[in-house]
């Protein structure tokens, strides 16, 4: 590591446009650091060939597998997603003490239904009623609980979101066709810990005798999110 | 507010454009990237703290003009380099210079599946005890920056700084990011989820009985 290291790199944004001179002190520090020349810039800079060049060097260093990649991905795409969560409201809509056990300690219930995993190791359940409505966010990243809704729409990851759901929550509802009563007070959840929230919403009138399998058709991903409402049948 | 992701309540970002649920990525190479930083997560070098403070710690130009997967394998490449996994040569290179001694390390597809479903608990034993019940009322440090390491990751959102709110329920003991995450060790304590006022929070609330309700470590609270 002994040295300065330049080089010419392609595609990055600079001062002299498309071929800048990276330089980089002696020491690689400790951790990123606020320096112009993040190792990142080295790569490629339009993002597809950026981690294309990360997955060839990683692959080639015996660092990563492909293969668990294309299962990683295979995961969140097609495996775990609103599903797992719809499933677990339409059950608390079905029996009372169910729904008792999941909003006094959420974990072991969720855990039970095989609802665990990667950033959903500490859920809580918030109820919304005529009295309050709960809404998520992360204002600081982009923290959701996966278990239940698989990886966040993109929304959801926005600045916009991100921004605007703790200071004005009825004005983003209404973006996705939600007005609540003024009497209703919202209640907005930011996510600043390893702490995940899953919004339970209202069951929809005209529902009586619908079993769990057809309530689960009416629970939308928006709706555990509190940006939107369970669809009536 | 010291870093660019710090953006609750900011003006300025336009509308919010609902998706289809099934609509999972928006290119090729945004599962991608999402894939390579989790397995790259399991090599063991650094802990989920470590990984935000890598993507907060973006120039804020970057920060601001990168689409979210682009930067996590920006922030990737950068822990790579700075752990010592990859070298600035290989990066520039687009090639492996030498082996690996953390290839012993690789997740293999194999254990995805249970890696996955394992998930990585942040609660601990120990710490200091508890000294807000629900009820309590507390005020949020004026600085919304880590106390420790200037520049450093917190957890502390900027709007929240300097408010008075009331604890409504005790999380347990978790790993204080703004430690962990300059591997200063995981210090460990009380969290609560703390409920504010929004006619409290902002200058102009939509509405006086709304309230905006953050998970807070014990050392980022005083009795109000």
């Amino acid at each position: 590591m002994g040295g300065i290291y330049a080089r010419m790199r392609a595609g990055a944004s600079g001062p002299l446009g498309d071929w800048t001179i990276v330089r980089h002190a002696a020491h690689d520090p400790a951790m990123p650091h606020d320096h112009h020349d993040h190792p990142h810039s080295l790569l490629p800079s339009d993002p597809a060939l950026r981690v294309k060049a990360l997955e060839t060097i990683l692959t080639q260093k015996g660092l990563v597998d492909p293969a668990a990649l294309d299962e990683i991905i295979d995961t969140y795409e097609n495996r775990i997603g609103p599903k797992n969560g719809a499933h677990v409201v339409a059950r608390a809509w079905s029996d009372a003490a169910f729904r008792a056990a999941l909003l006094a300690d959420a974990d072991p219930v969720l855990a039970e239904m095989g609802y665990y995993g990667r950033q959903g190791e500490h859920m809580v359940v918030v109820e919304n009623t005529g009295d309050v409505h709960n809404m998520v966010v992360c204002t600081l990243c982009s923290c959701y609980p996966w278990p239940l809704l698989g990886i966040p729409p993109g929304w959801y990851k926005s600045d916009a979101y991100r921004a605007r759901a703790v200071r004005e929550p009825r004005k983003v509802l209404s973006e996705f066709g939600v007005t609540l009563p003024q009497d209703t007070s919202v209640r907005v959840w930011d996510s600043t810990a390893e702490v995940r929230y899953l919004v339970l919403p209202q069951r929809p009138a005209g529902t009586d005798g619908m079993d769990e399998a057809a309530l689960m058709d009416l629970v939308t991903r928006d709706s555990m999110i509190g940006c939107g409402l369970a669809v009536a049948p | 507010m010291t870093r660019p992701h710090d953006m609750g309540g900011r003006f300025g970002d336009g509308p919010v454009t609902p998706e289809a649920e099934e609509v999972r990525f928006h290119a090729d190479w945004h599962p991608r990237a999402l894939a390579l930083t989790l397995a790259s997560g399991s090599l063991g070098l650094w802990n989920i703290d470590t990984s935000r403070h890598a993507r907060e710690a973006l120039a804020p130009k970057d920060y601001a003009r990168f689409a979210y997967y682009e930067k996590w394998i920006a922030a990737l490449a950068d822990l790579l380099v700075a752990k010592g996994a990859l070298s600035r040569a290989e990066l520039a290179e687009g090639r492996a210079m030498g082996n690996s001694d953390l290839a012993a390390k690789r997740l293999p597809a194999s254990a995805v599946a249970a890696v996955l479903a394992k998930g990585g608990p942040a609660t601990r034993g120990g710490g200091p005890a508890a000294t807000f019940t629900p009820g309590d009322r507390v005020t949020v440090r004026a600085h919304a920056e880590n106390m420790v390491v200037a520049g450093g990751h917190t957890r502390l959102p900027a709007y929240l700084a300097g408010h008075t709110g009331v604890i409504l329920r005790h999380h347990g003991t978790h790993v204080l990011p703004d430690s962990a995450a300059h591997g200063q060790g995981e210090a460990p304590e009380p969290l609560y989820a703390v409920a504010f006022r929004a006619a409290d929070l902002w200058a102009h609330p939509e509405h006086a009985g709304d309230e905006v309700v953050a998970d807070l470590w014990q050392s980022y609270l005083t009795r109000a």
